[in-house]
Order: structure tokens, then sequence, then C-alpha cells
């Protein structure tokens, strides 16, 4: 679950790191509001993506007055594709340096990793490497002051400012150990009249602890149909052709959508049924795959825990009770695969048992439906 | 003969009398693994398909021997159980449950390495060295024992590639999975070092997907060693920034990327198949060029 900018703020400074003096507002009288209180503010749209500057997301006001234009403007936009609803109104800092800090999983050493550098504001993939500062975290202990200061030499930085690193690198690994996040970044971290504090914040929280993270604000990500699917506890992603795909594990699915690609094909959908499913979550997998509106559905089981019997018995039930009316290419080998192909072709279904053959008859029956 | 696991090993069912720790219970018997015991805090003293329950991984060890265990616990007491078996003294750590909170992970594989136990998993299928012991939820008639070794990130996809090496009648040696999350005990890399030094394991498939980087660092191990090597991989068409079912499985900020690991392995010498049903002959192939 990504945080919104203003969340991550508000996390870090409950931690104790400084952020910029401001308020999140939804209405342009608001950051008017706002604004009279600070000064001479930014005006930030608050959207779960990169890049905002750049976009045309940020206004910057000397007045109240322009800082309602700014967000009148902002509020209601489309920026990067996403709907902005709310704006994050703080100081204008003067910008003495941009640095950068983020902590985030080394999948490989299988340990955290603290990344900084002193070429901050820009993304952190176009910071050449000699640039980067790496140090591994003991995930049982956490980051000693100690290594904060090493960071902080390492950096070249030095007097006060090194001594505000220090502290606050420790006080970013707590925020990212207490709220179990996958990625914590501060980009730009400003050096503003000689203090430290964090321009922008990103706080990406691992969705699997979220059951023991009830303090956090909760974020909706994704299209309406993938929340409503992923409420029903299945993997599903939406893309944007009109194969509607089902497949019983990730990988296997994953596979099925490139099969379909390589064939000129597009699938509408990413959906993991799940190994071992039975009658009933199969069939409201199925029931899902209507939804995307697809022009065919090919089902792609491997029979291993989950048996062939079941897949074929819940197509079926889909079929009587709620209609399918667009063709369906299923390819079905493994555990039953006999009993399943009877029950299939006895409510008027063709089984395939070869996935190449399958894939190429749903690309075929996708072009047919598209010129008709 | 086989890498991890064979027919000594005694395996322990954590977890056995859930759903899920009944229904593989009952598949691994049937496969013939000597599972010796079961453990679920507060059953002990039950028994699940003849086989008897502990309260603790402590009893079961000291009365049975066992020396692996397989993790059929619920995501937020995996960690725990997985600690358990580990304090106990067992060596070989099957964790099968999914959705374990990241952070457990990152805890789970720093004690591990501190006491030099093997965790395999989390949010795998688990392994098997065909004819000799099966640890995990795969199904049990697609396997046939014989020199090819796989590794793989994704359970059904190498299912789909095992069963078409068996019925090629190219067997295998041990089928590990590594797990699907961003954090698991085991990487390519250590499992592609185990199976060079296996006698009998001759030729290697890896089954591999789009995010993190455990293909490209297979390709740098796979340069050093001789070893004929078949790569499958998936999420050629996945779009970036979209995790594809598996924590692990995603693009982010450019890394990752599928072209990337068909590029790095491509340059190592190993045969990357564009297809599923292309890799028993790639692996013959593969076979015949080494010999």
């Amino acid at each position: 679950m990504k945080l919104y900018e203003y969340m991550a703020k508000e996390v870090m400074a409950g931690q104790g790191i400084p952020v910029p003096r401001g308020r999140v507002a939804t209405t342009p009288e608001e950051a008017a509001e706002i604004a009279s209180g600070i000064g001479e503010v930014a005006i930030k749209s608050q959207i779960l993506s990169g890049g905002r500057g750049k976009a045309g997301g940020i206004a910057f006001a000397a007045t109240p007055d322009e800082a309602r234009t700014a967000a009148k403007r902002l509020l209601g936009a489309e920026i990067r594709g996403l709907k902005v609803e709310r704006v994050l109104v703080e100081e204008k800092l003067q910008i003495d340096h941009e640095l950068y800090v983020s902590i985030t999983v080394d999948s490989a050493a299988r340990l955290p990793l603290v990344m900084a550098s002193m070429h901050g504001g820009i993304n952190i993939e176009e910071v050449p490497e000699k640039h980067i500062i790496k140090q591994h975290v003991d995930p049982v202990w956490g980051l000693y002051p100690y290594e904060g200061r090493q960071l902080a030499q390492r950096l070249g930085l030095g007097g006060s400012v090194a001594k505000q690193f220090a502290a606050l690198v420790v006080k970013l690994y707590r925020v990212f150990a207490d709220n179990e996040a996958e990625l914590v970044e501060i980009n730009p971290l400003v050096v503003s009249e000689g203090r430290l504090l964090a321009a922008d914040g990103r706080l990406n929280v691992d969705d699997e602890a979220l059951f023991r993270q009830s303090q956090l604000p909760v974020v909706e990500e994704g299209s309406a149909l993938e929340r409503d699917i992923k409420e029903l506890g299945l993997s599903f992603v939406q893309l944007d052709g009109d194969i509607a795909v089902m497949a019983n594990g990730a990988g296997i699915t994953m596979a099925t959508l490139d099969i379909i690609s390589a064939y000129g094909g597009s699938p509408a959908n990413f959906l993991d049924a799940g190994g071992g499913a039975s009658v009933e979550p199969t069939a409201k997998a199925i029931e899902v795959l209507l939804r995307t509106e697809p022009s065919v559905i090919l089902i792609n089981i491997f029979g291993g825990i989950t048996r062939c019997d079941d897949v074929a018995t819940a197509l079926v039930q889909v079929k009587k009770t709620r209609g399918i009316p667009v063709p369906v290419v299923i390819r079905l080998v493994g555990t039953n695969e006999e009993a399943g192909v009877r029950i299939l072709q006895e409510n008027g279904f063709e089984a395939y048992s070869s996935l190449d053959e399958a894939a190429k008859k749903a690309v075929e029956l996708s072009r047919a439906g598209g010129e008709g | 003969m086989a890498i991890l696991i064979n027919e000594k090993t005694k395996v322990l069912v954590q977890g056995i009398t859930g759903n899920q720790g009944r229904f593989h219970t009952e598949q691994m018997l049937a496969y013939g693994s000597r599972v010796v015991a079961g453990c679920s805090p507060g059953k002990g003293g039950e028994q699940v398909h003849g086989i008897p329950v502990y309260n603790t991984v402590e009893e079961a060890v000291s009365s049975h021997g066992a020396n692996a265990s397989v993790l059929f616990v619920p995501a937020p007491f995996a960690m725990d159980a997985a600690m358990e078996s580990m304090a106990a003294g067992i060596k070989t750590v099957v964790v099968i449950s999914e959705h374990l909170p990241l952070h457990d992970e990152l805890k789970l594989m720093k004690h591990a390495q501190e006491c030099g136990a093997t965790v395999v998993g989390p949010n795998t299928f688990g392994l098997i060295s065909p004819g000799r012991c099966k640890m995990g939820i795969m199904p049990n008639a697609i396997y046939k024992s014989g020199p090819v070794g796989i590794a793989a990130r994704s359970g059904t996809l190498s299912y789909e590639v095992a069963d078409s090496l068996t019925q090629a009648d190219l067997g295998q040696s041990t089928v590990v999975g590594l797990g699907g999350d961003r954090v698991v005990g085991l990487s390519f890399v250590d499992v592609i070092r185990l199976f060079a030094n296996d006698d009998h394991t001759e030729a290697l498939v890896l089954v591999g997907e789009i995010g993190g980087s455990a293909e490209e660092e297979a390709a740098e191990y796979l340069k050093t060693i001789d070893l004929p090597t078949v790569a499958y991989l998936a999420g050629k068409s996945a779009p970036p920034g979209k995790r594809m079912g598996h924590a692990g499985a995603i693009i982010e900020r450019g890394r990752g990327t599928f072209e990337g690991k068909v590029k790095a392995l491509s340059q190592a010498g190993c045969l990357v198949a564009e297809f599923p049903w292309e890799v028993p002959q790639l692996v013959a192939q593969a076979l015949k060029k080494s010999k």
C-alpha cells in the first residue's frame, strides 16, 4: 500500500523527522487559509506517482489569493492520468542543497538497504552508481547511531548537517521498521538555511503486514474493478486487451499471457485462480472474467492439486446460472482430466490438451470477434 | 543422487491438523516420504493419518529424530513456527505458507543464516527428489527420477515443465521451488551450486520470471561452472509496475525486466526457451552437446 506524500510526512514527523510546515487541503478556500498562516507556499498535488513537478502538478504562491487560484487549477485536474483530490500546502523552502535518502529491501542480500546520495531531487535511477552510498542493515537490531554517523561521513557531510543527517537516518529506519515498509524515501532531502528537512516523502507499506498495522490510514489503489476483485481474495490485474485469461498459479498465468501475446493476441487481464481451488471459488473467478467484457475467454488448467472435474463443473455452473455470451477456450490436463473433459463435452464445450493449440484458437476467435 | 532431501529425510509437518496440513500429509505419505511426526500447538497426543502429533517441535525431534520440517502454518504464525523448528535443531525448513509479512521474512532469513539452516520458500510449492522424498504440495504423478535438476520461482509452471520432461523420458534429480516472495531463503545461485556438486545431476532447468535479479545472478554464476542449462522465463508481456500474482514478480524502476534476464542468461550460454513446451527438446540438445 502506497501512502500519499502528506500521509508519509505525517508518519515521518511523528518519528521526529523535520518536515516543512503545512497541511493538506481539499478546497481552494482551505488552501488559501493554510497559506495565510504560512506566507510563501508550495502547492503539491497528492497523487500516487512520481514526476509530479514535470507534469505540472506542483505550483508556488506568494499570497493566499495566488494559493487559492493555484489550488483551484490543480484540484480535480488529471496529473499523469490520476485525478487530484487533495493538495498539500506547505512552506516554500529556500533550497541550498538537495540530498537523497531511502531504505528498501535488497532481495539478493535478503537485507534492508539504505541508499543515500548528495545528488537528490532527481530520480535515483538517473544518478550514477558512484554517487550513491549503500549500507545494509541488520533487520533484527536495526540501524545503529554509529551507522548513521558513518553514512553522513561517507556522503562527505560535515558540521551540524552531518549530525542532523545521522540522527535523521536512524529515525527513518524506525519509520521503515515500525510500519513494515517496502520503501521509505525522502527525495529531495533539503538543506535549507542550515536545517535538514524532508521536502518530499514516500512510504510504501507491505500489504501482507497491513493486518497488524492498523494505525496507518487506508489508501485504495487500482481500478474499481481491481479493487472489487481484490475483495474476493483473488489475484487480478486489469490489462487492456480482449482475451480474458484464467489459470491456476501465478507463473502459469503469466506464461499464458505471454503465449497469447506471442501469437498476436492481447490479454484483458491476469487472473490466478490459485492452486487447488474447488468448484465455488473457481466459479467465482470465471464470473470475474466476464466483468472484463472480453471477446473470448481462455482458461488454462494444469491440474495437480486442482481437479479438472472441479474446473469443468464450475464452468458449466456459470454457463447455466448466468450464461456466458462469448466463446470459451479451455485447456484442461492433469488430475481427473477424463472426467473433466467429459463434463465439458456434455455441455457443449471443446477441451484442448495442448496449451499451444488452445492459445492459437483463442487468438483466432478474438480476431474473428473483433472483425464481426 | 539428489539435493537437500532424499529417502533418509525424516519429515516433520508443522500445522499438520489444519486442512492443508492433513491433505498434504496424506499425499506425502502416499508418495513415500518418511513423515515421522506432526506439530500443532494444543493438539499434542492426536494422530493424523497415523502420524503422531506433538505440541512442540522439540518433542517431535527428540522422539522421532525429525531432521526436516515442512510448514502449513497460517502466515501470521509462520515465522514463529519456523523459528521453533530452527531452535530445535532442524536444518531444512520448507515454508509452504504464503502471505508472510516481508519484515518477518527478513528476520527469518537472518536467523537461518546465523544458525546454518536452509529455508526453502516462503510461498513455495516445496521440493521433491523423485522416487525418494517429497516435501510440498506438488502433484505426485508427474515426476520421475533422472538427471535433470529444476529450480523454479513458480509452482504450476514448474509442474508444466516437469511433466513435459517426464513425458520426454527426461527424469529429475530434485525439483526445488524457490518461492514467489521478494525475500526467500534460497536463490537460483544457491540451488545451482548444490546441483553442480551433485554427481547425478547432468543438466539444469531454471523456471524464472520477471522481478528481482535472481536470474541475472544465476547467469553470472553459470559462467563459472560447466553444467548445461535451459531456462524458461514468464512475464514477457507483463506491464511494468504491476505485481503479477507473486509479490516478487514486478518490474520496478526499470529493474527485473524480461529482456535483461534473457540477455544475461543467453550470454552465460544458457538456452532460453520461448515457449514452455520447448524445454525438453532444449534439454536433450544441451545434454547431447555436453557429451
